[in-house]
């Protein structure tokens, strides 16, 4: 009997190790990943980096032919990510979370069903075919390319994300909540509004965090609509540069090699950032 | 053999001649005049319940699980009509006038409601929560006002030299038994004429449960009170009248001194005595 017991003891170990061991192996990638971003972009992180626009071939060339560091930086990608992100973001929450709302109030409902069939449809929807979307409908239709374009693929990529996520997260919610304030008189709008999307509050954050930093890394369909722009310029009718799209830009330019790992490097800080604080929120705030 | 067809027998004379004693009541506080709920088409959860709830007193409905008391009691402010399945027939008249007609918010505000399990608003702070029903109607106070009231009504709960001091913090960190008090405080706070507890102290230890049955009492002098309850002992403590349903129906109604001492039905006196249920 003894012996067994010591045999599945043993047994529980080699589990846990090879857990462990697998783990391991799995968070791998991502330590790589990071380590050579460092290791290849950190000497072009200066302040120059975040304050000028995107250097020329010939800047570059003569830097590296001096040995220096390439001069300039990604302003005009940063401030383009920053509006076109903020754009999206401005329709796509409001709209995503109203439709959430719906989704998770009126579950059974024959619009409620179609509505998520096709918000699942459009999470698995390529974004090169977003993008050629919008250049088709705002492009075409402007006649020009502009950040308004790139926002509007943007906020398609984002809004099934937060409707989904806000529908998760609303069906969570103990029922007792809703009826505690409805008992109490309260209107159905105030009990939305004052209670349940307050008490939401952390998973809702959290999906919207996600799915923007979901759609900054997106290249595909701000290259289709957005164009990209060698200036910083904040016209939403013009077109506009970002970050992911000056990777690219970057990469069909041997002289500026360098600033591609740089470029990298800070986009994706910035995406673990935004889910860093994602699941901190999620924990801080979490549904008791 | 012969003898389970009998007590089979016997059952179905009792519940379809249903020796019911309707209490006859003075001053009535609310009504229930043919109350029919239903869950599904054509199958009946509550069946004609008649009976009139006496102003200023507690009423105690009990039962065996799935009788039909929650569902009774929840037909009085409406919350069934949140689920479009459901179906409420008859008429409930809350001081004369019939709540199935009125408007479904005004018919909540005068007959406030405890939960079965403590839900206090997570997003608020117990000063809030005190005063939820008045944010979420729209009802703003001014501060002297809104400070009295919540004092008051944390006082009327025995809950104000527990938490005078953590006003502004939320009510989650709370006690069951504390949030429960919280949650009756925000009911009260509104000033119902009826107060509807759903087993308020099934999810609460015996000291916490100790703590609210002398709670209603205390509570029965400012506001009428119906109390669904699966606990006999807890009837028999603290309600001034007694309810009993068996299978949707309202079998027994009478003083609670009545009921348990002189039971008038059979079914009654079997669920009493611990035969069933």
């Amino acid at each position: 009997m003894i012996t067994h017991t010591k045999f599945r003891q043993l047994k529980d170990k080699g589990f846990f190790i090879l857990i462990c061991l697998l783990m391991s192996l799995g968070a791998l990638p991502l330590v790589s990943i990071l380590f050579e971003l460092i290791r290849k972009g950190y000497k072009q992180l200066n302040i120059a980096f975040f304050t000028e626009t995107a250097p020329s071939t010939l800047d570059a060339m003569l830097a590296a032919g001096t040995g220096d560091v390439i001069p300039g930086g990604i302003a005009n990608g940063i401030i383009g990510t920053l509006i076109m992100v903020s754009l999206a973001s401005a329709v796509a929450i409001p709209i995503g979370i109203m439709i959430g709302i719906y989704l998770a109030e009126k579950p059974t409902a024959i619009f409620s069903n179609i509505v998520r069939f096709v918000a699942d449809l459009m999470q698995g929807v390529p974004s090169i075919v977003i993008g050629i979307i919008s250049y088709a409908w705002i492009v075409c239709s402007f006649q020009s390319y502009s950040a308004l374009a790139g926002a509007f693929a943007l906020s398609l990529m984002m809004a099934p994300l937060i409707i989904r996520s806000t529908e998760e997260t609303l069906k969570m919610l103990p029922p007792s909540l809703k009826e505690a304030g409805l008992a109490l008189g309260a209107s159905y709008t105030s009990v939305v509004l004052k209670i349940l999307l307050p008490a939401a509050f952390g998973g809702l954050f959290t999906g919207i965090l996600l799915s923007i930093s979901r759609v900054t890394g997106e290249t595909a369909p701000i290259m289709l609509t957005a164009l990209g722009s060698s200036m910083i310029t904040v016209d939403v009718m013009r077109p506009m540069s970002a970050v992911p799209l000056l990777i690219w830009e970057f990469y069909n330019d041997p002289n500026l090699m360098d600033m591609i790992w740089s470029c990298s490097l800070f986009l994706l800080m910035l995406i673990l950032t935004l889910n860093i604080i994602a699941k901190f929120i999620a924990h801080r705030w979490k549904i008791q | 053999m012969e003898n389970t067809v009998n007590n089979n027998m016997i059952d179905t004379l009792i519940t379809s001649n249903n020796v019911r004693t309707p209490l006859i009541v003075e001053d009535a506080i609310l009504t229930f005049k043919d109350v029919c709920v239903s869950y599904a088409p054509g199958k009946n959860a509550i069946e004609s319940v008649n009976a009139a709830v006496e102003k200023g007193k507690i009423t105690a409905i009990m039962g065996p699980s799935g009788c039909g008391k929650s569902t009774l009691l929840r037909a009085v402010n409406r919350m069934h009509e949140l689920y479009d399945y459901i179906k409420v027939t008859g008429e409930i008249l809350l001081n004369d006038q019939d709540v199935l007609k009125m408007n479904a918010m005004e018919v909540r505000r005068n007959a406030g409601m405890v939960f079965q399990r403590p839900n206090p608003f997570p997003n608020m702070s117990i000063f809030d929560n005190v005063l939820a029903g008045y944010s979420l109607n729209g009802i703003k106070l001014p501060k002297a006002e809104r400070e009295a009231l919540v004092e008051q009504s944390l006082r009327n709960v025995v809950l104000w030299d527990e938490v005078k001091d953590l006003l502004n913090k939320k009510g989650s960190f709370l006690s069951g038994g504390q949030q429960q008090r919280l949650c009756i405080a925000r009911a009260i706070a509104l000033k119902p004429e009826v107060l509807l507890m759903d087993e308020p102290t099934s999810a609460l230890d015996p000291i916490a449960t100790n703590h609210i049955e002398e709670l209603l009492l205390t509570l029965k002098k400012e506001f009428s009170i119906v109390i669904v309850t699966h606990n006999m002992s807890q009837a028999a403590r603290i309600s001034d009248n007694s309810m009993f349903m068996y299978m949707g129906e309202l079998i027994e109604y009478d003083r609670t001194n009545t009921m348990f001492t002189n039971p008038a039905c059979q079914k009654t006196e079997e669920y009493l005595t611990g035969r069933f249920g």
